[in-house]
Formats: C-alpha cells, structure tokens, sequence
C-alpha cells in the first residue's frame, strides 16, 4: 500500500509538471503585452520599459518559468498585476467562497444521487424505477447555468427568500454566507446528481446480478442488509471514479455558476483576470485548480483501496 | 471442438427492424434529435421573422399568434432566434466531435495496436489533459484567439480527443486477443491493415455510442461559452449568449429565459435517449440482460 502511494504521489508530481509547463508556454503565446495592458496605449516608451524590468518581462522565457514553478513550490504565486496585491492573496481570499461551494455541491449531489440511485435498482423495472430514472434522463440534459436562472426567478425574485447573487463575506455571519451559497450549490448539484444517480443505479444493478448476493438472499439475510451492506460496497468503485471526475468538473462549473450569482470566487477571479490580460493570476489559479483535479484522483484511487480490500495487496 | 456458443445464431433473438421499433429510447431520440435538426436546416430557407430587422417598438412582448414565444430586448422574435441558434449549436458540436474522432480515434487505435512505451506514452497524456477541468481549459483557448464560433469549436475539440483516444483504446484491446485477428496475423497483414480492415469497423458502435454522447455534451459546453461571452458573436444568435441577455431582464420578461433553455434541454435530451438507444441496439451483450 505504502509502495502504491508513493507511485501515485510521484504520477501526480509529474503531472502537475507536465501541467505547469503547458499552462505556461500556453499563456506565452497570449497576445497581449501586461506592461502595455497596466500603463494605458499612451504610455512613455522609458516608462513601459521599465515596467517591463520590474515584472521581470526581459529575462529569458526559461529563467521565468523556473522562477514562477519554484516561487509556487514555496507558496509565492507572484504579483498580479492589475490588483497589485501577491496572487496568494488573492487565490486565499477568493477560495473561501468557491471551496465552500464546491464541497457543498458535492456533499448535496452525493447525499441526493445515491439514495436515488439505490432506491431505483432496488425496484428495477416498476413505475418507481422508470420515473425517477426518467427525471434523472431529463437532469442530465439540464445546462446548470439555465437551471441557476431559474431558480433565481422561483426563489430570489418570486418568493424572496434568498439574495439573487453576490456574497456578503463570511463575517456577515455563517447564516448569510451560507444563504448567498445555498441557490449556486442547488444549481451546481442538481445535474450532477442525475448523472451520479444513473451511475449509482446501474452499478447497483450490476453487483445485485452476482451469486453471492443471492447466497446471502437465500441464508436469509434481510433485503435492507443485502442491500445497503453487501452490494453497495461493491457498488461503490464506479461510483467513487464518477465522483471524482464530478469534483473536476464542479471546480470548473463553479466558473459558470459563479459568473451567474456574481459571487467573488476563484472562477469568476480567474474568468475576470483572462479578460483583463493578468497573466499570473491566470496561471496560479489553473494551476490550483489542476493541482486540486490530481489530489482528488489520487483521493480516488485511496478511496478504491478502503472500499475493495484487494486493491490494497495488489501492485 | 464445438462452435464457441456467442456466435451462434440465436433462434429466440427477434428480428433487428423489430428491435429498432420496440426501442422507445431510441425511437424517441432519434425523432427529436430529427426534428431539432430540420428546425435548424428549416431556418436556412424560412423563419416566421427575419431577425435582423429590428422592431423595438414590439420589444419583450409575451406571448402571441405572430410571435410564438414572444420577443426580446431589440423586438426580435424568440422562436426565429431559436431556430437559427440551433443551426450554431449542431454545428460546433459536430464539428468538435469529427475533429475528436479523427485525432483521438487513430490514436487510441494505434496505442492499442503498438503498445508499450507508445500507449504509455499516449494514455499519460490522455490523463494530462483530463486534469484540465475543460471548461477551464475552453476560456482559456477562447481567450487566447479570442471569442467566436470557431475556436468554440477547437476548445470543445480538443476535449472530445482524449476520449474518444480511451474508448477506441478500450474498444481495440478487446478486439485484438480475437481468433480472426490472429487469423489476420497469420495471414501476413500488418498491425495498420488489420486495425483498418478489422478493427475499426468492430468498434463502429461504440465510437457512434460514444459520438452521440459528446454531441449532447458539446451542445452543453457550447451553451456555456456562449453565454459567458466566448461562442459566437452577435448577431449571430446562440442559445447560450440569449439565456446571458434574459438574465437582466427576467422580473420583466421570464420567458425569455425559459425558451432558449427548452431549447438546449430538449436537444441534449433527445441526443441522450438515441445515445442509449443506440447502445441497446448495438451491443447484443446488453440486450440479452434485459
């Protein structure tokens, strides 16, 4: 086990690599030039160069791409440069609200899809199964950005019950955070849940087929145990996997979601800094992000081990 | 030796026709998918309103025997918009998904065929791409040459590639260990005649499956770029960037984000259904468990 993590961590480490060179030649080759973006077209020609000194613009594209992955390996993301203030400023101020919405989403998804999912494999085929695998069909169809529309229009226009966008700061209070944040996570949840109960049920319905399920079944074991005990552990592998590429995919629907609810996020920071040109704050945010897509895969295949002993032994 | 049993022709297996028109998910998926695509080639020839004529005297109307589904903020009406959307949705997400299938399904065909260090190789780099939360990785593309319809298309693209690189891998690894592959071997051919002759056309339905499912999340993504300003450009109408217009106008004017979001769910829905249809046809395995 010891052995198999240390190879996951170093896959990992690489990729992050791989990763941090992309990002960066990608971002090189953007038109564009910061020193230019921050002073204005009429700035002086001695001004913009110096500028450019300042930033470290002149040094070769090697030398700063080594200073920018070691500056990240101790923590220091940089400047940005049209906030002025160090990127990991920044990144800790706007990671209090996408975190939160991100794990509440998924906390919400999870707790929804596979009661769902188990309720509909255990009444395969009868009415029960057909609706809710139906609504769940329908959710998955479901763009989350139309679906956060409309549940502004239900609950922050019509019935006024929640703030339509923006956030209050967590010193507002935990209420007020969590109310600013309740909509987004419903709105980021929901079709992710279908997908996730579909996932569930099918998984389910795989391991009901086994014989040691109708072995239990036959020594008497009670239907409620068999199910919830025997077959979903067993169920769980595929649904950890969907889970783990729905926490990538919730990190990235949180730019969408939060460009909807005007919330002061990572993903509305990192939307904002592309347009405005602010190159590090781009990459230290991507570079977060993908950096947080390969701990939860590893977080995955960690999880595979706890649930399926034998993964434990093997490799 | 006997004949291995899956090959042979069951007797109880009903006919193929048969199956098609008993598959509901099928026969509905293909029927709306249809009809989203005739709205969209219908728009070339008519729409009910021209929508480049602006009439702003007739803005945000609801409901009405001339305009369907109402107007929006410029007096264009909503159906015309819709039918002309559909036209840019359906094209960057075939698009994205021919330009997935004809980078990713070679790739993953040759890493099967090859092995070693090459798949090695290929499917690290499959896992790179998929640690780049897409969405993230298609602003960062559209930023970079700018927003519009086109480098939609590319972003979506490249994130079609590595999986149909992984379910034409997937497919081939399990076709390669066959008898009549070895057959083939025997026979003389090379790993590229063989993986053309025999290979790709025993992983057609999967690739289909798999294209159908893209298509559906393409129309998706292409929802979201556009309406976080990235697809295409006014005036051209997008379903995407008409949902981004009803959001500061919607205590006036709801409908106008209801339709355009009908619209995406009723495309993505029915594309979902053929999808699975077309996987219950397609694969014998499955029909017999059900």
């Amino acid at each position: 086990m010891t052995a198999y993590l240390a190879k996951r961590l170093a896959t990992g480490l690489a990729t992050l690599l791989v990763a941090s060179v992309v990002v960066f030649c990608v971002l090189e080759i953007m038109p564009g030039d910061p020193a230019l973006l921050m002073l204005g077209m009429n700035a002086e020609p001695e001004a913009l160069a110096t500028l450019r000194e300042q930033m470290g613009l002149n040094q070769p594209v090697v030398l700063r791409y080594l200073d920018w992955v070691c500056g990240m390996a101790v923590g220091d993301f940089g400047r940005s440069y049209t906030y002025s203030t160090p990127v990991h400023d920044l990144i800790g101020e706007r990671i209090l609200v996408s975190l939160p919405l991100a794990i509440l989403s998924l906390i919400l998804s999870t707790a929804i899809a596979i009661p769902v999912g188990i309720f509909a494999a255990a009444r395969r085929g009868r009415p029960a199964d057909t609706v809710t695998m139906g609504v769940a069909q329908v959710g998955v169809a479901i763009p989350n950005f139309w679906f956060a529309l409309l549940l502004i229009y239900l609950f922050a226009v019509w019935l006024q019950l929640v703030p339509a966008g923006g956030f209050p700061g967590w010193s507002a209070g935990l209420w007020a955070g969590l109310k600013a944040l309740i909509l987004p996570a419903v709105a980021l949840a929901l079709p992710q849940a279908a997908i996730l109960a579909r996932v569930t049920r099918s998984a389910m319905l795989e391991v009901l087929g086994e014989d040691y399920i109708r072995t239990a079944r036959a020594k008497g074991m009670p239907r409620r145990v068999v199910l919830w005990h025997h077959a979903l552990r067993n169920a769980m592998i595929p649904v950890l996997t969907i889970l783990g590429l729905q926490f990538a995919f919730l990190l990235a629907g949180t730019i969408i979601i939060e460009n909807v609810f005007y919330l002061p996020g990572l993903g509305r920071l990192v939307f904002q800094a592309i347009t405005q040109r602010d190159l590090i704050v781009v990459e230290g945010v991507v570079m977060l992000l993908v950096a947080a897509v390969v701990a939860v895969n590893i977080l995955v295949d960690i999880g595979y081990a706890i649930v399926d002993p034998r993964l434990r032994t093997r490799r | 030796m006997s004949l291995d049993p899956t090959l042979r022709e069951d007797p109880a297996e009903p006919h193929f026709l048969w199956l098609v028109l008993s598959n509901r998910s099928f026969l509905i998926g293909a029927a709306v998918t249809l009809a989203v695509a005739a709205m969209a080639l219908l728009s070339f020839v008519w729409t009910p309103h021209d929508i480049t004529n602006l009439v702003v005297a007739d803005r945000l109307q609801g409901l009405s025997w001339s305009h369907p589904l109402g107007t929006d903020h410029l007096g264009r009406d909503i159906l015309s918009m819709i039918m002309i959307g559909a036209r840019n949705s359906i094209a960057v997400a075939i698009v994205a998904v021919v330009i997935g299938m004809g980078v990713g399904v070679p790739l993953g065909a040759w890493a099967a065929a090859r092995g070693g260090w090459l798949d090695d190789v290929l499917m690290r780099f499959n896992d790179l791409v998929f640690a780049f939360p897409a969405l993230l990785s298609a602003i960062m593309i559209t930023a970079i040459f700018g927003p519009g319809a086109v480098n939609a298309i590319i972003a979506i693209g490249i994130f079609n590639v590595p999986v149909f690189a992984r379910v034409a891998r997937a497919g081939a690894l399990s076709i390669w260990p066959r008898e009549f592959i070895l057959a083939a071997r025997a026979a003389g051919k090379s790993r590229t005649l063989i993986t053309i002759e025999h290979i790709l056309p025993n992983i057609t339905a999967l690739l289909l499956v798999q294209g159908t499912i893209q298509f559906a999340l393409g129309i998706l993504a292409e929802a979201g770029l556009s309406y976080l300003g990235l697809g295409a450009q006014p005036p051209m109408p997008s379903w995407g960037r008409m949902l981004f217009e009803a959001q500061t106008r919607m205590i006036v004017a709801p409908h106008l984000a209801i339709f355009p979001g009908l619209a995406i769910v009723v495309t993505v829905l029915g594309l979902n259904l053929l999808g699975d249809g077309l996987r219950d046809l397609l694969d014998p395995r499955l029909r017999r468990q059900r």
